[in-house]
């Protein structure tokens, strides 16, 4: 397992420390705290009925939000349903987040600088997008990376294998981050696979492979930047496992994670949490203080306070909406559906 | 104005497009070098090279993911299914995520994908290669689903697939390919989608049909007419959507129905025709509307196909029921 911070916060591998600045290191700790108050809102939020779907984040910061700060802008980012952190450190507007949560065709709507599509729902799909993808960017001789992300569970699924040999064949640039947290849904990853590692599932597509501790942010973001700079060099696309844990339940849908985790399972990846290991590691250096932190927090639920107020204020989705996102030209059952909405709607 | 077979016509479409537009790719199994099991992509990879038209690993849904990311990055991919019963394994990629693309994302992307697929009775194929699933497609909003009949159509309807800015699942009636020549214009020209044509004009009843059972409608047209019977024969040209007003404008003028299709009596879009003209025509039939279609079995065994297939003969039959209804 590649690892550069133990959870004690102290280096265990300087050589392939990344070059980072102090104010990326602060950056990178300020969003990681941030996110987590957001999974605390989140969830806090859903729980009073003002968010809709939601699958909690805590415990993932470092893989999740490690691998984005590797990339640049003109990246495209093909996330899973978990995966909404990444979009948002990306640049997707906070209300519009909710809005996805919510189920308001809104949310959806990037804006022109976010190279990404909305969550995948069909875990697997989003491997063998990221494949086109890819190798439209190569076609395009573009210097840019697809990045995808899917769980442990999702390494069972066809499309994750498709995607990761179709982007091999083609040597395209593309990035497959399995993100471990051990479980999918209640099955836990020993049921998925004998296969020892997620990572060597990249031997079968013939491309470079790496196992990560997804609870360290450095490992992470060195194992995204080097995957990224082999992909716009033109030597194809890697598989990144990221060894992490999810703190909460599978989705906020009803999942019980005491019907199939164990107390002392939870408590020894609590061990392990992203955030404390960095904390340490960044106050060590003198970049990180009780101040920082609380700033960070205030700002968070600040913003979240803002972005829900948004969210709710968000004109409701009418039928002739849905409609007329459904083709460029409409079809003639759907113009005469349209006229009788829009009939309705004018009551 | 030359000659040409189906095959060719649709050739001659993809060639017309690869040059039109520096967006257009080809792609699927064995596409590139070998020309297409068909030869429908012949010559196109050594014209237009590798970097356009090309092979692919052998995985369905690979094939469907990597259409959508080339879209998703600009492109107009036009991908090839080898046999459309091979649907099953890209049907994700088709009705759950390139149909939904645009709607999805509240219309910030598309994707101007045209799937080619052939699939079609007669040939006597092996397992699940001429099953006709066009229904399955047909109920999936976001997609429209043509399917030619003739070499000028196939040319006109593929290069209007392909220009469409919203997915098209365009088939290809095996039998169809090589049994026939017709006139091909050689320039680029389009037909228009989800508009039918009236390929016979008569007065004592209609008969809306598409695929191959267009040619064996208009055959049971002729035996008809020496009977003293006038079909009016349609050709729906798309199956989705279905161009209703020029069905029902023929329903008031004929006043009887024949549905005919290949697929299953339970598949096909035969029942949606149906529904659709006793709801906007009840009061102009003289007779119930009738289908022809194949047996609600599995796709018959290759040398059973003779009997299993829907023909000239059952279409004249069942005309003949509404006729003295």
């Amino acid at each position: 397992m590649f690892q550069i911070l133990n959870e004690d916060g102290k280096i265990v591998n300087e050589d392939d420390m990344p070059d980072l600045s102090d104010e990326e290191l602060k950056e990178l700790m300020r969003r990681m705290v941030y996110t987590r108050i957001l999974d605390q809102r989140s969830i806090a939020l859903n729980r009073q009925g003002r968010l809709g779907f939601y699958a909690p984040t805590a415990g993932q910061e470092a893989s999740q939000l490690g691998s984005q700060f590797a990339l640049e802008q003109e990246d495209f980012i093909l996330p899973g349903y978990r995966d909404v952190p990444q979009l948002i450190w990306q640049g997707l507007p906070l209300y519009q987040a909710f809005l996805f949560s919510k189920g308001h065709f809104h949310g959806n709507q990037y804006p022109e600088n976010l190279h990404a599509l909305s969550p995948q729902i069909i875990i697997g799909a989003q491997y063998v997008q990221a494949a086109g993808v890819a190798l439209g960017i190569k076609k395009r001789g573009k210097k840019n990376v697809a990045i995808t992300y899917t769980g442990d569970g999702g390494t069972s699924q066809g499309d994750f294998y498709e995607g990761i040999n179709f982007a091999g064949a083609y040597k395209a640039p593309a990035i497959f981050v399995v993100q471990n947290n051990r479980f999918a849904i209640s099955v836990p990853v020993e049921k998925q696979s004998n296969a020892k590692t997620l990572a060597q599932k990249s031997v079968a597509a013939g491309i470079e492979g790496i196992q990560v501790d997804g609870m360290d942010v450095l490992a992470v973001y060195a194992a995204t930047k080097s995957a990224r700079d082999r992909a716009v060099n033109g030597d194809g696309p890697t598989l990144i496992e990221t060894l992490t844990y999810r703190f909460g339940p599978h989705t906020m849908s009803g999942d019980d994670p005491t019907r199939y985790r164990t107390e002392e399972l939870d408590n020894e990846w609590a061990k392990k949490d992203p955030l404390v290991r960095f904390r340490k590691f960044l106050e060590d250096k003198k970049l990180w203080s009780e101040e920082d932190e609380n700033k960070v927090i205030d700002e968070a639920k600040e913003d979240i306070k803002q972005a829900i107020k948004k969210a709710e204020e968000q004109p409701k989705q009418k039928v002739t909406d849905l409609i007329s996102n459904m083709y460029e030209e409409l079809p003639s059952n759907l113009q005469e559906q349209m006229e009788i909405y829009k009939e309705k709607e004018s009551k | 104005m030359a000659q040409m077979t189906m095959i060719q016509a649709i050739t001659d479409a993809m060639r017309t497009e690869l040059k039109n537009d520096e967006n257009v790719l080809v792609f699927g199994e064995d596409v590139g070098q070998n020309g297409g099991v068909f030869r429908a992509t012949e010559g196109l990879q050594d014209e237009f090279g590798e970097d356009r038209v090309f092979d692919t690993p052998l995985a369905e849904s690979g094939i469907g993911g990597l259409a959508i990311g080339l879209a998703l990055q600009g492109y107009r991919p036009v991908p090839e299914i080898q046999f459309f019963g091979f649907v099953y394994e890209v049907m994700d990629s088709i009705n759950g995520q390139m149909a939904r693309l645009r709607y999805r994302s509240g219309g910030h992307h598309t994707a101007p994908i045209t799937i080619r697929a052939p699939f079609g009775g007669g040939v006597h194929t092996p397992e699940l290669h001429a099953d006709s699933l066009e229904g399955l497609i047909a109920q999936q909003p976001g997609i429209k689903v043509v399917i030619p009949s003739t070499p000028y159509e196939a040319k006109g309807l593929l290069i209007s697939a392909i220009r469409d800015n919203d997915p098209v699942v365009f088939l290809e009636h095996m039998k169809l390919y090589r049994s026939f020549r017709g006139e091909v214009p050689e320039e680029g020209y389009t037909v228009e989608l989800g508009k039918a044509d009236v390929k016979r004009e008569g007065k004592d009843v209609t008969l809306v049909s598409y695929g191959a059972m267009v040619h064996a409608s208009l055959k049971a047209a002729e035996e008809l007419e020496k009977d003293g019977i006038d079909a009016e024969v349609i050709d729906l040209r798309t199956v989705s959507p279905i161009d209703y007003e020029t069905i029902i404008k023929s329903v008031k003028k004929t006043n009887r129905v024949v549905v005919v299709q290949e697929a299953q009596r339970q598949a096909g879009v035969a029942a949606n025709v149906v529904a659709e003209i006793q709801e906007q025509a009840i009061l102009h039939l003289e007779a119930p509307v009738l289908r022809v279609t194949a047996p609600d079995t599995v796709y018959a065994f290759s040398d059973a196909e003779e009997v299993w297939l829907p023909n000239h003969r059952d279409i004249v039959e069942k005309v003949n029921t509404v006729i003295n209804f």
